[in-house]
């Protein structure tokens, strides 16, 4: 059957997340052509108190209850696919985030219907639904046919406009009974981010180092240049996972988003889930030895080259000027 | 613990990557394989539990090109056994692979009450893209991803894991065994070991090489095709040498009034 295309809401801690109303507005436009209505599905607890931004959706649908604060996967995933077979839906649209991470493949398997991961852009031709999606940190696109229109989506953050998902509107709000399955949940607390000594997020100016930076010892580089530039130094996921600094400096999908003034991308090939972090930036500066380096799509200024050859007379340059 | 670790080789997205002639594959001449970089954080955590709670680690691979010293690095860096999957596994992707890996582990009976499968939470070489969870589903255990630490109670026989969320906000899980967990970070950063040592394996130890059925229900989404992203052409691209290069850099932030 064809009857509907949904929307799984993305919501954290009592707020409906970004990408939910990105994936409205896509969802919207599919419903739209295969001629179905669009349901935002919503599960968690105090979650009502969301459906009045889902108003662009023909029509809500409530799982609200106390033990589903936060559902792992396969939870979330079999509450999903009751409703899915329930509303006879064709498409299901969720979000490529931590948060929602598994529940895709999970349904996928469940359900016999293809996962689509990673999707940045979407065609109609000839009544087929083409789905593009970004691999291999964003160096390669690929484009697949959904069969018969029917699968499930992963919408990568930032991909679409969050305006096309809002609306004035309200839907009708449909409270789904909570299946009995649903066990004690498994979610004990949450753990909230550490405080450094830097809160990045409130700098004008972000000296950023990944991979490109080499070691511990080659940060002092960036800290040098940030001294004379007057920013902190961030970093990409591969340097914290290395611990060269601490989580508290990450940009990124797990990490922090930043929007500085300058954001200057030393060594960083700017994966999705890095772009994700720092692509509002007022301005990006990126030095990569990679010409290929997809942080050269969003930066405003590029230089391909060696950032240890570089740095060190920039810092002098600027320690000069101020003199 | 009885802790099983899957590894798969993946293109090094540093190197160039070209596109073959088909349109839908990458061209395996320009391939450079090496480990997923989340799997070698799974070994790591693997190691780390064992230290902490005793136990084996058992590591699991497809063939591939290169894989071979992936395998003698995680040995060097703790694991006790290592498994090769033989065949060509190119072109499978995540559903497929995790079926291989189900397969294998329930035919050879190897999950007890005490066990703990990791791999790593996510690679970008397929369109699935997740294959810890497949896996999970494959196994019918529970599965969770993301995670960044984990706890075992030996008194309950269960784990307390972490998994990431966003802005640095995680969440705790009590999590049964046996279990699946996909592994975004372990504890630590991934050990050094150095070359002498990894040497030194590939003289003493074993892996272990096993045939295997290709015959499988899910081969995965078939890719009409590749393509590189269109540069946006936004970036204004600054040429020269070093000297000039940080010359043209304090201009345009003293223009743009940023220093």
């Amino acid at each position: 059957m064809n009857n509907s295309v949904i929307v799984l809401v993305e919501h954290l801690r009592g707020n409906i997340v970004d990408i939910t109303y990105e994936m409205l507005g896509v969802g919207k436009k599919i419903a739209q052509h295969l001629n179905v209505p669009l349901l935002a599905l919503v599960i968690g607890k105090d979650v009502s108190k969301l459906t009045p931004n889902l108003g662009l959706a023909d029509s809500v649908l409530l799982l609200d209850d106390e033990k589903l604060e936060i559902t792992p996967p396969q939870l979330t995933a079999k509450l999903v696919e009751n409703v899915y077979k329930q509303k006879q839906a064709s498409i299901l649209l969720l979000a490529c985030t931590n948060i929602t991470a598994g529940v895709g493949p999970i349904l996928a398997r469940r359900l016999d219907l293809p996962f689509i991961n990673f999707c940045k852009t979407f065609r109609f031709e000839n009544g087929d639904l083409f789905l593009t999606s970004q691999l291999y940190g964003g160096k390669i696109l690929s484009e697949v046919k959904l069969i018969d229109n029917k699968g499930i989506v992963g919408i990568y953050p930032g991909s679409f406009p969050l305006d096309a998902g809002k609306s004035d509107r309200t839907a009708p709000v449909e409270e789904l009974e909570v299946p009995d399955f649903v066990p004690e949940p498994s979610f004990k607390k949450y753990i909230e981010p550490e405080l450094g000594d830097i809160d990045i997020t409130k700098e004008n100016i972000l000296v950023s180092v990944g991979r490109g930076i080499q070691n511990k010892d080659n940060i002092e580089i960036a800290e040098e240049l940030a001294e004379a530039i007057g920013g902190a130094v961030s970093a990409s996921r591969p340097v914290v996972d290395q611990g060269w600094l601490p989580l508290t400096r990450q940009v990124g999908k797990s990490g922090m988003i930043v929007k500085p003034k300058l954001y200057l991308a030393l060594g960083i090939s700017g994966a999705p889930e890095h772009q994700e972090g720092m692509k509002n930036s007022e301005t990006i500066l990126a030095i990569n030895t990679d010409p290929k380096a997809p942080i050269f799509n969003i930066a405003h200024y590029g230089v391909v080259g060696d950032l240890f050859e570089i740095v060190p007379i920039l810092t002098e340059k600027l320690k000069q000027r101020k003199g | 613990m009885n802790l099983i670790v899957f590894l798969k080789m993946v293109p090094d997205t540093v190197e160039e990557l070209k596109i073959a002639s088909d349109g839908k594959t990458l061209d395996p001449d320009w391939l450079r394989m090496k480990a997923n970089e989340n799997d070698e954080h799974a070994v790591e955590e693997a190691v780390i539990l064992k230290e902490k709670y005793g136990g084996t680690v058992t590591l699991v691979t497809l063939d591939a090109p290169e894989v071979d010293e992936a395998i003698y690095t995680a040995l060097a860096k703790g694991c006790d056994k290592a498994v090769k999957i033989l065949g060509d596994w190119q072109n499978f992707t995540s559903p497929a692979i995790a079926e291989v890996f189900a397969k294998y582990l329930k035919e050879n009976n190897l999950i007890d009450s005490k066990t703990l499968i990791l791999t790593g939470s996510q690679a970008t070489d397929d369109i699935e893209g997740e294959l810890v969870y497949y896996l999970g589903e494959y196994l019918e255990l529970p599965v969770y991803g993301v995670v960044t630490y984990v706890q075992y109670n030996e008194n309950k026989n269960n784990i307390l894991i972490r998994k990431e969320f966003s802005g640095g906000l995680r969440g705790e899980f009590e999590v049964e065994l046996p279990a699946v967990l996909g592994i975004q970070a372990a504890e630590n950063p991934p050990r050094y070991v150095p070359i002498a040592k990894i040497r030194a394996m590939m003289k003493s130890a074993n892996i272990e090489e096993l045939e295997f059925t290709q015959d499988f229900a899910s081969k995965g989404i078939e890719i009409e095709k590749l393509y590189e992203p269109e540069v946006a052409g936004k970036a204004v691209m600054l040429e020269g040498n070093p000297e000039e290069i940080a010359t043209k850099i304090v201009e345009i932030l003293t223009d743009k009034g940023l220093i």
